[in-house]
């Protein structure tokens, strides 16, 4: 029934926000990930659900040093 | 996160675990979520319109999905819960998402549903703010949720077998909120047209440890977060299921067990919405409408400054 590279809702990932800042995410297709640059995380998106939970979210300081 | 807030009641990682173990065993003792899934969406059938976009918030094992699937009543609809496994089994597009930190944009949807979801969030007028932000104007909040008198019966004979036995009470059934408590956290929340009713149920169990294991086995135990790290002794247990049998009784040696179902429902501000009109518009006199002379009230409503 699911084939194995399920693809996220694109018209749902078009209505959502940073859960903790409501600010906009970034979709980055190729990470599959959804990243907030003012929460300084980026959440991943596993088998076409965005998983829009912080405590599963990486987090950017390597990349985004100071804030 | 805020592990050490005292404000938090609920641990919300237990929650989740609870709720996705029940789901993922097969959702046995599901009965109860299955019939107010119907309840709530026959009230979303009586609401004279149809919605472009919405949301389930905290969808477990999917009855609201399906449920609300089958009014034919939303054009897009999308699932959310906590647990990423459980959202992969929905039958729409689903965001795993908290319903304490809601993940959606403001004025993103149309219609927003939750069915017995909303008992075990720690901020519920913070969430039902969050909700209202998320709805475009004139977008319907309808939810489900287990009101105060839900297991009276468990909580009291609980904390007297406890008192009795160990001196000294501890959290063992979560608080929740009142009719009462529900209209007024809408209206305050912003909600336009607030309405919240109560349905009570009595469910029927052989005895009081079968229903602690129903409850168990539909994800609802116990997730106060200052609950006490050790269960409860069995002596205690034994104490409260023999008063429980006691007192409540129902036919055919079966106990009897409250839960209370409160049904809320709000919209999204709107000026196309029926609006009161500022005091002083009338155009008519109530006194001609009735027929009658009118007699002043006592009271003379004048400005206090001369």
């Amino acid at each position: 029934m699911s084939e194995p590279d399920r693809k996220a809702d694109p018209k749902l990932l078009e209505i959502l926000v940073c859960p903790l800042t409501k600010g906009p995410l970034r979709y980055d297709a190729a990470a599959q990930e959804l990243i907030s640059e003012r929460a300084g995380l980026a959440y991943p998106i596993r088998d076409g659900i965005p998983i829009m939970l912080a405590d599963e979210a990486r987090s950017l300081e390597d990349d985004a040093p100071g804030s | 996160m805020n592990t050490h807030d005292p404000l938090l009641v609920f641990d919300r990682a237990l929650v989740r675990s609870h709720r996705e173990r029940a789901v993922l065993a097969g959702d046995k003792s599901d009965f109860l979520f299955a019939e107010v899934a119907a309840r709530l969406a026959d009230r979303l059938s009586d609401v004279k319109r149809s919605f472009a976009v919405g949301a389930d918030l905290g969808s477990r094992g999917g009855h609201m999905v399906r449920a609300t699937l089958a009014t034919g009543r939303v054009d897009r609809f999308y699932a959310m819960d906590p647990s990423p496994a459980l959202s992969a089994c929905l039958p729409v597009p689903a965001v795993a998402a908290d319903e304490e930190a809601l993940p959606f944009a403001d004025a993103s949807l149309d219609l927003a549903v939750s069915s017995l979801a909303l008992h075990w969030v720690n901020d519920l007028p913070g969430a039902l703010v969050q909700i209202r932000r998320a709805l475009r104007p004139d977008g319907l909040f309808l939810a489900a949720m287990f009101g105060g008198e839900t297991l009276w019966e468990l909580r009291q004979v609980l904390m007297e077998a406890e008192l009795a036995i160990s001196g000294g009470v501890s959290a063992r059934v979560s608080p929740m909120a009142d009719l009462r408590d529900a209209a007024g956290l809408l209206q305050r929340a912003g909600f336009a047209l607030p309405v919240a009713d109560r349905d009570p149920l009595t469910v029927s169990y052989s005895d009081a440890w079968a229903l602690m294991r129903e409850l168990r086995d539909m994800g609802e135990g116990n997730s106060i977060r200052l609950r006490p790290r050790r269960p409860l002794r069995r002596a205690i247990l034994a104490e409260a299921v023999r008063l429980y049998q006691k007192r409540h009784l129902f036919a055919a040696a079966r106990v009897r067990a409250s839960f209370e179902v409160l049904y809320i429902s709000g919209w999204a501000p709107s000026a196309t919405q029926q609006q009161p009109l500022r005091p002083g518009q009338a155009t008519t006199r109530l006194a001609d409408a009735l027929g009658v002379a009118e007699r002043p009230a006592g009271d003379i409503a004048v400005p206090r400054s001369e």
